[in-house]
């Protein structure tokens, strides 16, 4: 009795009357789009770092959180990322906007070799193992003497004038591309997650060794959601380093920046569920915006609080919202439905 | 004579790597828990000797009588009030609570001590050295952590292999829940286990503490070149992990002695070496 | 007097009902065999005793004492121990190491190194060898040695004969009665209807997490016997 409300709780929500969600769809869509026109470069500017802590979350959730991959390292692919951004612009004397694709690509090439390496570290030393692959990449950059070395380079001028002749115009154009980079991060880990591939993702993050002996590949699951994440990661590094002007490489390779600051954002939403990265950033922003003047108070604060959601509610904020409201924003679930079940038979 | 002069440098400060990762070893094999915030209560450690030897102007060695019991104290209460709650559902909730705790250590020294650094000062032992050979003189310091180190690992393997802790200890490794049929409390045997793995942290701070400048920051490091001696080693084996510093040391002196900034880069790049090498470490666990 | 009594014992993994009101009843330094097909519940019943499946403390009593959901580290300091399926040996430790560990509850009794030894004469001469190099027949002696030097007044044997050869199980199971001559109550739990008759005076038979037959080994009616095993 009991079980049956249930079954027909979830698709209800989930599958609310389409004109009402293409109008909500639109409604968001528009409110977005139209940002410049009526908000300030504070805000685009606010805009564009939520965008790529977002866009980060969800990738560090789609590493983590489903496939097991607990990596400490991103900050590597996100430094790298900007790193061949600012190469490429120096180097090349092109507008930086074309370098953004390129420095993605970069990423997922460095990707290949180190996840070979990493591969051999299982679990817990995988984590740290990438922690140290990030230190190795940081220490490389501080050896490009034509980057500025340990001191790191700023944007050339031209190359900031070449993406837009003023400040209110950049951060318009800057604006645009967050918002294209966070909705092509959506996009990816969501339909990632709905595909084939994702069921035997869910699969890994559920148990492993089972996945593993139902056929599933997981080693290669693994390396291409590695690679993918790091082809993402990338393109928000050099997103980030755009926005900035500068880069060195502590900033560039930061895992407080880079890493702490995401996977707390990831925990407090609900590591595993694909609403929790969007609660977990709406969260730490406004933890942030309250509680960043207090300084290492704050990030004390921030660990005691990612530490209590680990212990107390493991799949954060998002797990213990839709365990009351029974509800889903993003509908991965594949719900059994008898009626397949009877036509098969 | 210069290469041995790298190379006896190299091995000094492998020593001291060593008693880093001795206690990250032990905890890893006990328990299967990578303590992230391991590098940081190193440096807690000799922010704790800093303070006994500000405040009660104790000898800075001398403060190891202090220090080494209140770390073990610590490890036992924290693994028993809060790390042994995120055992056994998975690697996630042991990694992200050390990894807070690793945040909440670094900030919470540098609102304490602030973030200048800090050493302390031996006098005439910092510059006392012993000529082995002509051109070849090795500091007196360095040689008593290599001691230090030595007899700490050969203790630690002489209570795993001698005593019946030890036992309980190894057989941790293998099987919790048949230990547990043996009539071993795990969570007590845990919280020893990390007392233990804190107090040789504790030895290794105030040791560190008076060899190198230290800051609030300086956890993660530590906790790196831990973690590359363990790999190297062969995880599960103390005198592979006493290698395996010693592996890291040298690597870091031949590359310092190349070119300053190579230092750490080359002490990272021994460590792929041998992953690529020799995924088991170079002293693999027979059984 | 009786030893350990289970009163409706009840236990789940997760939503899954494994045992469904199991009662029985054993007395000191007696024998008793649980025959079952495999899933009938043998193993959770032996794991809800020695406290690593948690039920209500009243479902089970221990020498007059409720022990339902102790941890098992102190159920076994209250004298009951097990001697696990698939053995379970250390694999780090050496056969001694095995034994020696055994006794680190502390209790004092019969049992001691030499005593295991003397059970066992073929551990003595390999008691510096990884316990995982001996025979199978070798390790489950090691395992029973074990357990014995908790000085247990209740023994569990969980599939002792699992995996071994006959003219072995015979040996293993020889042990039993001059571990019963020191006072222990031996519990075994078996697949062999045979065997487990042979070895104890009483059995009870479960199917499907509960209790369908129980009685006298020596007066059974085998047939019967055979169809509730399979709960046909």
């Amino acid at each position: 009795m009991n079980q049956t409300t249930e079954i027909q709780a979830a698709p209800a929500a989930a599958l609310s009357p389409t004109a009402l969600r293409i109008a909500f769809v639109a409604v968001v869509f528009l409110a977005f789009a139209s940002a410049p026109l009526w908000s300030g470069r504070a805000v685009l500017s606010l805009a564009v770092d939520m965008a790529t802590i977002l866009a980060l979350a969800m990738l560090w959730n789609l590493l983590a959180g489903y496939a097991g991959l607990i990596s400490m390292g991103q900050q590597a692919f996100v430094g790298l990322g900007g790193y061949i951004l600012f190469g490429f612009v120096q180097s090349t004397g092109l507008s930086p906007l074309l370098g953004i694709p390129l420095a993605g690509l970069a990423a997922a090439l460095a990707a290949v070799p180190t996840a070979l390496l990493l591969f051999r570290l299982r679990g817990p030393y995988f984590a740290v193992g990438s922690w140290v692959v990030a230190e190795i990449y940081l220490l490389l950059a501080a050896q490009v003497t034509a980057l500025g070395g340990g001191s790191g380079t700023s944007l050339p001028m031209w190359a900031v004038r070449a993406l837009a002749p003023d400040r209110d115009l950049r951060q318009v154009v800057l604006y645009y591309i967050a918002m294209g980079v966070v909705c092509g991060t959506w996009l990816l880990t969501w339909s990632l997650l709905r595909s084939r591939f994702g069921l035997a993702l869910t699969a890994i993050r559920d148990s492993e060794s089972a996945a593993a002996s139902l056929g599933v590949d997981t080693r290669r699951v693994k390396l291409a959601v590695y690679i993918l994440a790091a082809f993402a990661t990338g393109i928000i590094g050099a997103l980030i380093f755009l926005a900035k002007l500068r880069i060195s490489p502590d900033a560039a390779f930061s895992v407080q920046d880079w890493t702490a600051d995401i996977l707390f954002a990831v925990i407090i939403g609900g590591i595993g569920t694909v609403e929790g990265p969007f609660f977990g950033t709406a969260v730490y922003f406004l933890l942030r915006w309250a509680f960043s003047d207090l300084g290492s108070w704050y990030l004390i604060g921030l660990g005691l609080i990612a530490i209590a959601f680990m212990l107390l509610a493991p799949d954060g904020l998002w797990g213990v919202l839709s365990r009351r409201l029974r509800l889903t924003i993003f509908p991965i679930r594949r719900l059994l439905h008898s009626v397949h079940l009877l036509d098969r038979a | 004579m210069d290469w041995i002069n790298t190379l006896v440098e190299g091995v000094l400060a492998g020593a001291l790597y060593a008693l880093f990762a001795a206690g990250l070893s032990l905890v890893f094999g006990v328990m299967r828990l990578v303590n992230l915030a391991h590098g940081d209560f190193i440096v807690l450690a000799a922010y704790f000797a800093y303070a006994l030897v500000a405040a009660l102007g104790l000898p800075p060695l001398l403060t190891l009588m202090l220090v080494v019991p209140l770390m073990a104290g610590l490890g036992y209460v924290l693994q028993r009030g809060l790390l042994n709650r995120t055992l056994g559902q998975g690697i996630l909730s042991p990694l992200l609570v050390t990894f807070g705790l690793s945040i909440i250590l670094q900030n919470g020294m540098m609102q304490v001590f602030s973030a200048n650094t800090r050493r302390l000062h031996l006098g005439s032992l910092e510059v006392a050295s012993l000529h082995v050979l002509p051109g070849l003189s090795v500091g007196w310091y360095p040689l008593l952590v290599l001691v230090v180190a030595v007899a700490l690992i050969g203790l630690m393997q002489m209570l795993l292999f001698r005593t019946r802790l030890g036992a309980a200890l190894r057989a941790s490794s293998d099987d919790i829940e048949t230990v547990r049929l043996m009539g071993v409390d795990s969570r007590h045997l845990f919280a020893v286990a990390t007392g233990l793995a804190m107090a040789i942290a504790a030895v290794a701070g105030v040791l560190m503490a008076a060899k190198t400048n230290f800051d609030p920051m300086a956890g993660p490091s530590r906790l790196i070149y831990a973690f590359e001696a363990v790999i190297i080693g062969g995880m599960g084996s103390l005198w592979g992990t006493l290698i395996g510093g010693m592996v890291v040391g040298i690597a870091q002196a031949v590359g310092g002695a190349i070119n300053p900034g190579w230092q750490i880069l080359a002490g990272h790049l021994a460590f792929l070496a041998i992953l690529v090498a020799a995924p088991r470490g170079l002293f693999p666990r027979t059984v | 007097m009786t030893l350990l009594q289970t009163c409706g014992l009840t236990a789940h993994y997760g939503d899954f009902q494994a045992l469904f009101g199991i009662d029985l009843a054993i007395g000191d330094g007696e024998a008793l065999a649980l025959v079952g097909a495999n899933g009938a519940g043998k193993s959770t019943l032996l794991r809800a005793l020695c406290g690593q499946l948690a039920v209500a403390p009243g479902q089970i009593r221990f020498d007059g004492r409720e022990i339902g959901g102790l941890a098992p580290d102190k159920v076994v300091r209250l004298g009951l121990a097990m001697v696990p399926e698939g053995r379970r040996l250390f694999p780090s430790l050496t056969v001694e190491e095995n034994l020696r560990l055994g006794a680190y509850a502390g209790r004092a009794g019969p049992w001691d190194l030499e005593r295991v030894f003397g059970l066992f004469p073929v551990l003595r001469e390999r008691r510096r060898v990884a316990a995982t190099a001996l025979s199978g027949g070798q390790q489950q002696m090691v395992a029973i040695g074990r357990a014995l030097m908790s000085n247990p007044r209740l023994l569990l044997c969980d599939e002792i004969s699992l995996g071994l050869a006959p003219v072995v199980v015979k040996d293993v199971y020889a042990a039993l009665p001059k571990v019963m001559a020191e006072g222990t109550a031996v519990v075994v739990v078996e697949q062999d209807i045979g065997q487990a008759l042979r070895f104890a005076r009483q059995y009870v038979c479960l199917c499907e997490g509960r209790v369908v037959m129980a009685g006298d080994s020596a007066t059974v009616d085998r047939d019967a016997l055979r169809q509730a095993y399979f709960g046909v």
